[in-house]
């Protein structure tokens, strides 16, 4: 008892000290797209240029996750939208202005800082000899060419202030099909489309050397980018990173974004080449990083968030064990209750932690601990209810007392399920670890979690391999664990699952 | 009330079902007592009465005299020595560590340990090789013999038998049967063995207890249950050991 009592408290004592880590340093935000990172990689690296300390949390899986990071104090700052402020984030069916969006934000301690200057909102694209064979440069001059197709996205086809909206207000003769947006680009390349939609900053309008329409009637919402901060944020930060207000035209985020999905540089690359163009940081680029000390970091993120977990989920789960195992009904209890949290989808119970936990590493150390603590403690219950009654018997009778009965006879003979318990919760955390990247934890989750938004293998790769290497070297491990702990002949009726 | 171990009008039920009834029964200290009946007949029950597995549902149960203490069983458990069929053996302690665990446990010296370990060894006719063996790794008569060196270990004053030898067979057994004899003699106990091979409990038992259905058709010496069976299918049982 007093051993477990102080595990929880060195646990506990580990967990105060990574939510207070880094007090002083400026979270810098970023949801998973490629502009979000490039954004926030931006403002990171201009304040780290005055020598400001910052912490990176990038990869939020989604615009809810990332400003209940900012309200939960999580985050300082991140790059956030006017429209989805609106529609989002307030749930106000119109477009509101900077001044009402402010009133808004005010009471909830948060403050837009000055806008980087583009627009990323939709847009209609047309290849260029399109362009030049119909003489278009805005969405108007489409009206007299009725022959054209319009393939576009499903999302833009059915929301109101898509196609429906733009077709009645300009008036438009054609109508549309359906295509999926990865595949749109293409179609209009090999001239199976003429028109399709996009977002007005997206790099892929670069790289295939697209023509965007003007929207002359000034049709679709304002989605202007700028900084979202909490109000309490110092003004000295505030100060540096408004420096950026309106360096980046719609042309000029477009290019960055191309810079990354194009050329595959990265974010670090690419914002600070463009700090430096802007003469806004010293004559230094940033040292082009290596992998190495970026994938040490998130293997011992990674670590941490299972290790803790784990740790926490042995004690519990088979503490739970041991009190409840000799109660038919208990134990038949516990493991229903172990049971339900199981059938909850990983993805789901890390969003659920967002409302009573915050963001970041302490949730997701929650969550992996709620879903290690059914095959732990699964295992310790039925390995101790299934021991020979016999046995159990002779132990009571050559005078064992009921904690030498346990100590001695029935956890050894659990041992062989507990260790196995044990490792099937190892390997899945190692494994469920990765998605707690969508909330902020980092982790080698967070490579991944890039990789996808970008489309990167290379990226996803440096996640995966190494989190399929861990869990490989884990069941190792508990492997040798077994071996050394348990006599050969016990080791053979394993629980599988 | 002069025995070692008196049950006064003891009832014990498992749910619906009386498995003893109304019994009342002295034991003979420093003898060895034999109870004998068909399988469901109580007498694995009466000897789980005796070390406290098992509560009496009505009556009483006194050992050395006073009843079974409600608390610190494991205590007096140690002056109770216990081996069972199928030996109950732990399957993850060797042989020396299955026979000194509850010494070990009562603070033993690590040399009388090893002494007592050599000497038990050595009287149940085990070799000293097979002291780092684990039990799946001997044979059946041998893992019965270690089970008899654990029951004795603490040099208990009562000894609980309950078929100890089934599934050896006859040769092996009667081998078993001269070492425990030999044992006993130097190590005297109250010996309660529960068996239905009559031919054992003749070769052991100087006293005998017939159960049928709970009950006790008749209790005595050998001697006098022959002279006088207290039906033909008790005399039947003393001559082919398959009547009742």
């Amino acid at each position: 008892m007093r051993f477990s009592a102080s595990l929880v408290a060195i646990v506990a004592t580990i967990l105060m000290a990574s939510l207070h880590a880094q007090d002083r340093a400026v979270a810098v935000g970023a949801k998973n797209f490629t502009e979000g990172y490039v954004l926030a990689e931006i403002m990171a690296q201009l304040l780290e240029s005055r020598g400001i300390e910052v912490e990176r949390r990038y990869g939020f899986g989604g615009t809810l996750v990332a400003f209940e990071a900012l309200r939960a104090g999580d985050v300082d700052v991140y790059a956030e939208y006017t429209g989805t402020i609106s529609q989002a984030i307030l749930q106000s069916n119109e477009d509101l202005s900077i001044g009402e969006l402010t009133a808004a934000l005010d009471p909830l301690g948060l403050e837009l800082l000055p806008q980087f200057g583009f627009n990323n909102t939709y847009a209609l694209a047309v290849t260029p000899t399109t362009a030049e064979t119909f003489n278009l440069q805005s969405v108007s001059d489409l009206r007299n060419h009725p022959q054209l197709r319009f393939g576009l996205s499903h999302e833009f086809r059915d929301r109101l202030d898509g196609w429906p909206g733009l077709k009645g207000v300009y008036e438009l003769p054609q109508t549309s099909s359906g295509i999926e947006h990865g595949l749109a680009y293409q179609a209009l390349l090999e001239n199976e489309i003429d028109v399709t939609d996009a977002y007005s900053t997206d790099g892929d309008l670069e790289r295939y050397g697209l023509v965007v329409l003007t929207d002359d009637l000034r049709y679709f919402p304002g989605y202007l980018a700028m900084p979202l901060a909490r109000a309490e944020l110092d003004s000295d930060v505030k100060e540096i990173i408004g420096e950026l207000a309106g360096r980046l035209d719609d042309d000029s985020m477009r290019a960055l974004n191309a810079e990354v999905l194009v050329q595959q540089r990265s974010f670090a690359d690419v914002a600070s080449r463009f700090l430096l163009a802007q003469g806004l940081t010293g004559d230094s680029l940033a040292e082009p990083a290596t992998i190495w000390p970026t994938l040490a970091n998130n293997t011992l993120v990674h670590l941490k968030l299972t290790g803790i977990a784990l740790l926490a989920a042995c004690i519990a789960g088979l503490g739970i064990a041991l009190a409840v195992y000799r109660s038919r009904a208990l134990s038949a209890t516990v493991l229903y209750i172990a049971g339900l949290l199981q059938t909850i989808p990983s993805i789901a119970l890390l969003a659920l932690m967002i409302p009573l936990a915050g963001v970041g590493q302490t949730p997701a150390i929650i969550a992996l601990f709620l879903y290690s603590l059914l095959p732990i403690a699964r295992n310790a219950i039925t390995a101790l209810v299934t021991i020979d009654p016999l046995l159990r018997r002779v132990s009571a009778a050559i005078g064992l007392t009921h904690r030498q009965q346990l100590r001695y006879v029935f956890v050894p003979l659990a041992l062989p399920h507990v260790i196995a318990g044990i490792r099937i919760a190892a390997v899945v955390s190692i494994g469920t670890a990765t998605l707690a990247a969508f909330i902020g934890a980092g982790g080698l989750g967070e490579p991944i979690v890039t990789g996808l938004a970008l489309n990167n293998t290379n990226l996803i790769l440096q996640g995966a391999v190494p989190a399929a290497l861990l869990a490989l070297a884990t069941e190792l491990f508990f492997e040798a664990l077994e071996r050394w702990l348990v006599p050969s002949h016990l080791t053979s009726g394993r629980i599988a699952t | 009330m002069n025995g070692i171990v008196d049950f006064q009008r003891v009832t014990k039920r498992y749910a619906q079902t009386t498995v003893l009834e109304d019994l009342t029964l002295t034991i003979a200290p420093q003898a060895v007592t034999g109870i004998v009946g068909e399988s469901g007949s109580g007498k694995s029950t009466l000897l789980q009465l005796v070390n406290g597995l098992i509560r009496p549902d009505d009556g009483k149960v006194l050992v050395f005299g006073e009843p079974l203490p409600s608390q610190e069983l494991a205590g007096f458990r140690r002056r109770v020595g216990y081996a069972v069929q199928g030996t109950g053996l732990f399957p993850h302690l060797r042989v020396a560590d299955n026979i000194a665990l509850v010494a070990k446990l009562a603070k033993w010296t690590d040399s009388d340990i090893e002494s007592r370990i050599t000497e038990l060894m050595r009287f149940m006719n085990l070799e000293p090789a097979l002291r780092t063996r684990y039990p799946h790794e001997l044979s059946g008569g041998q893992q019965q013999r270690v089970g008899i060196c654990r029951a004795m270990f603490l040099r208990p004053e009562i000894l609980l038998l309950d078929e100890p030898f089934s599934g050896v067979d006859p040769l092996m057994k009667r081998d078993i049967h001269e070492r425990l004899i030999a044992l006993l003699a130097a190590e005297p106990a109250t010996v309660v063995l529960v068996t239905h091979d009559i031919a054992e409990a003749k070769r052991l038992t100087q006293e005998l207890v017939i159960l049928n259905g709970g009950r006790i058709v008749q209790s005595g010496s050998i001697a006098d249950i022959e002279r006088q069976p207290a039906n033909d299918r008790v005399a039947l049982l003393l001559e082919t050991g398959n009547a009742l």
